[in-house]
């Protein structure tokens, strides 16, 4: 095979790419979603996660949630070193079930949502952002 | 602590009665997540504001629980009903045990 430059920096993408997504900290990620589920199941519907598919800088990454009848909102990033991220409940006042905030993301990680609903269920979106520099420090 | 902290509230001055408004928050704190080490190596200690409350005249509208992957000068953008006249009031508690407050009144009209 005949090594030209733009097969070389493909390569090298791809190296980058397969050691840039190590399963990390899913353990205390599994934690944390017992510590708010309870162990309930937890289903997909009535969420929805906004993030960035490509975030330069991981150190403020714009999130967005959002739910039509949620009580309280858990946001998780699961390749941070501690991957609780924020949670948010709504008020008597709340007009909607939907915040926006800025987080910050050590890595190229999946982002999670985890809704509370009304009638007491748990349903889950995700989105999965790469970050080219990280923003946890260290 | 945290020094220059400064809570930022962008409210509108009027609103109908029982009208959604959206309300956007920012906070200047450096927000140290526990995670950097200064130049020799050693773990910078975290500082971080641990919580956010909006009410509206003593009602509720967000309670937030901040951990440290909230980036610095934490914002937040959400949505409040106003029935009536009055005042919101925004809280952020910190790490230290400082208490930052302010409030934005807003007309019905």
């Amino acid at each position: 095979m005949e090594l030209t430059r733009r097969k070389a920096i493909w390569m090298g993408t791809g190296a980058l790419i397969v050691a840039g997504l190590p399963i990390r900290g899913s353990a205390a990620v599994e934690d944390v979603i017992a510590a708010f589920t309870g162990g309930a199941p937890i289903g997909t519907g009535d969420i929805k996660l906004v993030a960035p598919e490509i975030a330069e800088n991981g150190n403020t990454v714009p999130i967005e949630v959002s739910s039509g009848s949620a009580a309280e909102i858990l946001v998780l990033a699961t390749g941070n070193p501690t991957p609780s991220v924020a949670t948010f409940k709504f008020g008597s006042l709340a007009a909607s079930r939907a915040a926006s905030t800025r987080i910050r993301l050590a890595g190229t990680q999946e982002v999670v949502a985890i809704a509370k609903l009304d009638d007491g269920s748990f349903v889950q979106a995700s989105s999965t952002v790469k970050v080219t520099i990280g923003g946890c420090g260290g | 602590m945290a020094s220059g902290v400064k809570p930022r509230v962008k409210v509108p001055k009027t609103a109908a009665a029982g009208e959604a408004i959206t309300i956007k928050t920012l906070i200047s704190h450096k927000m140290e997540s526990g995670q950097r080490k200064d130049d020799d190596g050693n773990v910078i200690p975290r500082s971080i504001i641990n919580r956010f409350t909006c009410d509206f005249n003593g009602e509720n509208v967000v309670d937030v629980t901040l951990e440290p992957a909230i980036s610095t000068n934490p914002y937040f953008e959400f949505e409040a009903i106003v029935p009536e006249a009055g005042a919101f009031t925004f809280t952020w508690y910190d790490d230290d045990g400082s208490v930052y407050e302010t409030s934005k009144e807003i007309a019905i009209g």
